[in-house]
């Protein structure tokens, strides 16, 4: 007689992360709060656009944000600053996160008290885009200097994504960045992808981004 | 990348499927993984080994990785073929019309336990 027995499991690893997530979004339209996943590489303007984003928008929504980067204190400071509460969620170093972390998070800042939560996710293309975390909306943010051929490098990235921010266009006169090219690629990936050519330093572009994430977040909230 | 992550997923997963079929003690994982996935299987079984080591319910299990090949479908030509060779570009009209049939796949596929058969219920 074999002495081993088999169990069938045929079960995709990222099952219970997807069951997890799908019940923080049920919690979170519930608590009327919504949550954005904002995802780029290191160096795209997370931060800058964000900091922008709650410096127009903090008298009208209230806005917390959750900082996932290794080690960002330096973020969290800078947000708290233009005027939102900041907490740190920490990833032990992991490239990504996932929806368990996400959850921790959110009942750490308090959810509840907010209109809208961004979780700034780990600058990183690839990972981040495997894992939901139970976002109403995910974000991202690519930069002129990395060039227009992203979308066609980290296609998932672009697929999961309902916006796509494009920062850094006042240096575009400096850089073969083709914006045709990247909307095209962008919708290659997802037809209905948002997009929004910015400069977080000038403000150029702001009105329809902040105009996006205003209409966004009262819907969710209704 | 994220493989450390991704095989703590997994124990996860185990561990609430030793929890459904009163297991204590696993032997041999096997995943699927396909081609595409992001997901390298070397780093993956390295992973694996580091963390397996640390978790009493598959401490020294052997770890199986079928591979599932990546297969790309054109709509214009209504063909299918290889998206490692020819990535996202149609290799028979050269166009972009195409999405991906199977090779992202990442599943838990099965597991062995010690221990004899379970009693027949036939």
């Amino acid at each position: 007689m074999d002495k081993v027995r088999v169990i069938e499991v045929k079960q995709s690893v990222f099952a219970d992360n997807d069951a997890e997530a799908e019940r923080i979004r049920r919690q979170l339209k519930e608590k009327k709060t919504f949550l954005i996943n904002l995802m780029s590489s290191p160096g795209a303007g997370k931060t800058t656009t964000l900091k922008r984003t709650i410096a127009d928008l903090k008298d009208e929504i209230r806005i917390g944000v959750m900082e996932a980067d290794i080690d960002a204190t330096v973020d969290a400071e800078a947000i708290a600053a233009a005027g939102a509460k900041a907490i740190q969620i920490h990833t032990g170093g992991m490239c990504h996160l996932d929806a368990g972390m996400t959850e921790q998070g959110l009942q750490e800042i308090g959810a509840e008290d907010f209109d809208l939560v961004v979780l700034e996710n780990v600058g990183n293309l690839v990972c981040p885009a495997e894992f939901d975390t139970g976002a109403s909306r995910n974000v991202a943010i690519l930069s002129v200097p990395e060039g227009h051929d992203k979308p066609l490098k980290y296609p998932l990235m672009f697929q999961v994504c309902q916006a796509l921010v494009i920062n850094k266009i006042d240096v575009l006169p400096y850089f073969d960045f083709d914006m045709d090219k990247v909307v095209s690629y962008a919708k290659m990936r997802n037809p209905a992808i948002e997009i929004f050519p910015v400069s977080a330093k000038t403000g150029e572009g702001f009105d329809a981004w902040e105009n996006w994430l205003r209409t966004e977040t009262a819907a969710w909230n209704s | 990348m994220h493989e450390l992550g991704v095989v703590f997923h997994v124990i996860d997963s185990l561990k609430k499927v030793a929890a459904e079929n009163g297991v204590e003690q696993i032997s041999k994982v096997t995943l699927q993984l396909g081609e595409v996935s992001t997901v390298i299987p070397s780093y993956l079984a390295d992973c694996w080994k580091w963390a397996s080591a640390r978790e009493p319910l598959v401490n020294g299990a052997e770890l199986l990785i079928e591979p599932i090949k990546a297969i790309s479908w054109c709509e214009d030509c209504q063909k299918q073929y290889g998206t490692i060779e020819h990535g996202r570009e149609c290799p028979y009209c050269g166009g972009g019309n195409t999405y991906l049939l199977q090779g992202n796949e990442f599943m838990i596929k099965e597991i062995e336990v010690p221990g004899p058969e379970e009693e027949s219920h036939g």
